[in-house]
């Protein structure tokens, strides 16, 4: 692949990205959240289109618009989430939609059966051909998934992420997998967060940066650390218009939290004037943290302490009553009804307040609405506009505005600037800096290392469910936070 | 929102319009204030069941058992009656019925997780099968002369089923419109999960929504016990079409989050006018069955063709701002 480039609206996900895989090899690709790994693979699977750049496979220069295009061409992609249909046996999924006929409309069970014992005995997987596959591992899940993606002639592997549901030893089995793979001939492109795993099944490693490849390396002639460095090394460049004020009295502390396979002993606390930076790969657990915090789902265990006092949070409503607001990973699927009206939205969760034995005194909650409108200077035509023909910028501003407009003392906010643009990212850090200096505190989950480090007073790195470590803003830089992030010791 | 709902219920009220204006060309019996009045009193009953329709499709769910649910609190109400249990005492064990089957509803929807087709669909049968084993499948009769009234009676010259028509939906329209359950309702269709992490008690208020309709359906049953001056088990057969029917021509999304009540007392006029205009014409009833049928599908057709142009006219819009 060659000066591959791919802009969406407002941003440029990848710009002019080499990447030369040899056959037999397992190429890594390597960067942060958002550096454009994934696009790149979208490209090269068919599922996006580019804008610029050459693709060529064995030499040949290739057309690859659609994913059956790259599925001729002999590109296979194993996204993250399997795609295997659960009730259906490993044999039926392997064939999906190309059963071998005995005649027409009728299925050649009996070549199924013997093709898919064959398919899975290479890659070591002994399973029933017709046990559903719900009822297997994950990690054998996978390998059928692998089989399905290998019935003839794949020539190019793309795996996504493979790991991050596999338990050790399904790693290993993983890992037993990919060396026949190689050993067959197969280029492997392999995604990970995890660099322990770069050594482990890695010849040649990429790593890339907001959209831009920064080195190739063979695997081993360079240090981890230097790989990391390497990831995180950007430049300050955006604005981050970050206020300091005196720390106040603790609004929140969260002890012992814990969810099943998610989330284990996790203890924080946030004061009023300050942000609480949460960093972590994605799948570290944040947004799980978050929203166990603010009763969105359940706990196993653990206490919440708001203001002081020790609250049961059971629902939203118990945080959001004493003063939690939560902005959502998802504006448009959990930060706002996008079918009401922008007034509608920001007076949701006060509605309680905002009348009178029940019914709504629209003319409080337009006052109410229409104050915030001006405050955050959200671009609308009236209150009356449907949040969902706001732009992504002002959405967020709407989302804010539910809860100022609630008297929230502790925001958490789930990447608040992501999908926005800079002019709005800058005010939306406006905001944020006048919410701590009138006392509130902010729980600040983001993927962006730059904000992480700019705009929080203390930084958590969660991994895997915990908190790894914590960080004073003045000593974090972007590459300790990263390493942590990783599990790399800084 | 007010402009766009407003401009589909001009839409709907254009039809029930053009439809009234071929009626009248079509035959003299049409437009005389004895049938406008006869037309209207035939459709309160539809209509009444169709508010707590509304609610229901509103927040994003369905209502199969209303016409089971006409039955049954008729029964009940029918045999207060024959007890000779006072009149509001005997209406009131009506609603009670009414609300206690939609109550089950709510609880099965929310606390058991069940989707709300199937929850329903099982009151349906089980409140149909009720009044049948109650009743062992005979009509209960012989109310007192008062009873009668309520459908008869003519307070204002007006038949006071329309009356209390107009009565059930201007406090719905305010309770819809005005109160934090009206708005809840629309939050919740239009997005559940966000109206939830705003703190909002999804659950109660869902299981609020059955109960409405539930109540709205024993209404319904009133009216009906006292038209026919008996209460009949297999009263209310096939209402819950009409009264999901009468709400989707109305305008509401079957999705949830949009619609309005006026939206649904026109869809709800709609078919009375259709029904009693091919009755006045004289085609039979069996044709009309295909008529009506074809009439829904045209509207929410129609509706969905006319709101997917007003999207993506929308959509290229906000393109056009955001590249602005």
């Amino acid at each position: 692949m060659r000066g591959i480039r791919k802009a969406f609206p407002g941003v440029v996900a990848l710009d002019g990205v080499d990447l030369e895989v040899r056959r037999g090899e397992v190429h890594v690709l390597l960067g942060e959240n958002g550096a454009g790994k994934s696009t790149l693979m979208k490209i090269l699977s068919g599922a996006l289109a580019r804008d610029a750049g050459d693709i060529e496979i064995e030499g040949q220069p290739v057309q690859i618009g659609t994913p059956r295009e790259a599925q001729r061409l002999g590109v296979r992609t194993i996204y993250q989430e399997l795609t295997l249909v659960p009730y259906l046996s490993s044999a039926e999924n392997i064939f999906l939609g190309r059963e071998p006929r005995r005649m027409p409309g009728v299925i050649d069970t009996h070549r199924m059966r013997l093709e898919t014992e064959r398919l899975l005995g290479g890659l070591g997987l002994r399973v029933d051909p017709w046990r559903p596959v719900r009822e297997l591992g994950i990690a054998q899940q996978q390998m059928v998934e692998v089989a399905k993606a290998l019935d003839d002639d794949a020539r190019i592997l793309i795996m996504d992420e493979p790991t991050s549901a596999l338990t050790d030893a399904e790693i290993t089995e993983l890992f037993a997998t990919i060396e026949r793979l190689t050993a067959r001939g197969t280029a492997i492109v392999y995604i990970s967060h995890r660099l322990e795993e770069v050594a482990r099944v890695g010849h040649a490693v990429t790593v890339l940066r907001d959209g831009r490849r920064v080195a190739t390396c063979r695997v081993g002639e360079v240090p981890l650390s230097h790989l990391i460095r390497l990831m995180a090394d950007r430049e300050l460049s955006e604005h981050f218009p970050k206020h300091r004020v005196a720390r106040g009295e603790e609004v929140l502390r969260v002890e012992g939290l814990g969810r099943q396979g998610a989330l284990h002993d996790v203890d924080l606390c946030v004061h009023r004037g300050e942000v609480v930076g949460l960093a972590g790969l994605l799948g570290a657990g944040r947004t799980e943290l978050a929203r166990a915090i603010v009763g969105a789902d359940h706990r196993d265990a653990g206490t919440i302490r708001i203001k002081g006092a020790p609250v049961d949070v059971r629902h939203p409503a118990d945080a959001i009553r004493r003063g939690v607001g939560f902005l959502p990973e998802d504006r448009k699927t959990q930060g706002l009804v996008l079918g009401l009206s922008v007034g509608d939205n920001i007076a949701l969760p006060s509605l309680a307040r905002l009348s009178r034995a029940g019914v709504v005194q629209t003319g409080v909650q337009a006052s109410v609405a229409a104050r915030l409108v001006r405050e955050l200077r959200i671009k609308t035509p009236g209150l009356q506009q449907l949040a969902q023909q706001l732009s992504g910028g002002n959405q967020q501003k709407v989302v804010l505005a539910k809860w100022l407009a609630a008297n929230a003392d502790v925001l958490i906010m789930d990447e608040p600037t992501r999908g926005i643009d800079v002019g709005a990212k800058v005010e939306l850090y406006e905001l944020m800096n006048q919410f701590t200096a009138r006392g509130g505190g902010i729980l600040m989950i983001s993927s962006e290392l730059p904000e992480i480090v700019s705009m929080s007073d203390r930084i958590l790195v969660m991994r895997l469910g915990r908190i790894v470590a914590e960080f004073d803003a003045a000593d974090a830089t972007q590459e300790r936070v990263l390493g942590a992030a990783l599990g790399h010791a800084a | 929102m007010i402009t766009s709902i407003g401009r589909r219920q001009l839409g709907t009220l254009a039809g029930l319009a053009g439809l009234c204006a071929l009626l009248t060309v079509l035959t003299p019996h049409f437009l005389t204030v004895s049938n406008l009045l006869n037309i209207t009193e035939q459709t309160t009953i539809n209509a009444v069941i169709a508010v707590g329709m509304t609610f229901v499709i509103l927040s994003g769910g369905i209502d199969l058992s209303v016409g089971s649910l006409v039955a049954l609190s008729g029964i009940v109400l029918g045999s207060a009656l024959q007890l000779h249990l006072p009149l509001p005492v005997a209406i009131l064990l009506g609603l009670l019925t009414g609300a206690a089957c939609g109550l089950v509803n709510g609880v099965l929807i929310t606390r058991g997780r069940l989707p709300p087709f199937i929850a329903t669909l099982g009151m349906m049968s089980m409140a149909r099968g009720a009044a049948l084993l109650y009743t062992d499948g005979r009509p209960i009769s012989g109310f007192e002369e008062g009873f009668r009234v309520l459908s008869t009676g003519r307070p204002l010259m007006i038949p006071s089923p329309v009356l209390l028509m107009a009565g059930v939906y201007l406090a719905a329209h305010f309770v819809l419109t005005r109160t934090i359950f009206g708005r809840y309702v629309y939050a919740i269709g239009g997005n559940e999960e966000a109206t939830r992490l705003s703190g909002v008690r999804v659950g109660y208020y869902k299981t609020q929504v059955y109960v409405l309709s539930g109540v709205t359906s024993a209404v319904a049953a009133v009216t009906l016990t006292a038209r026919l001056n008996s209460a009949q088990p297999i009263a209310g057969i096939m209402y819950e079409l009409d009264a999901i029917a009468a709400t989707v021509i109305g305008g509401t999304s079957l999705m949830g989050g949009s619609g309005t009540l006026v939206g649904t007392l026109i869809g709800a006029l709609i078919m009375g006018v259709l029904r009693n205009g091919l009755n006045l014409i004289g085609i039979s009833s069996f044709l009309q069955q295909v008529v009506i049928g074809a009439v829904i599908i045209a509207a929410v057709l129609l509706d969905s063709t006319l709101s997917a142009r007003a999207a993506s006219a929308r959509a290229k819009r906000t393109a056009a701002n955001a590249a602005a």
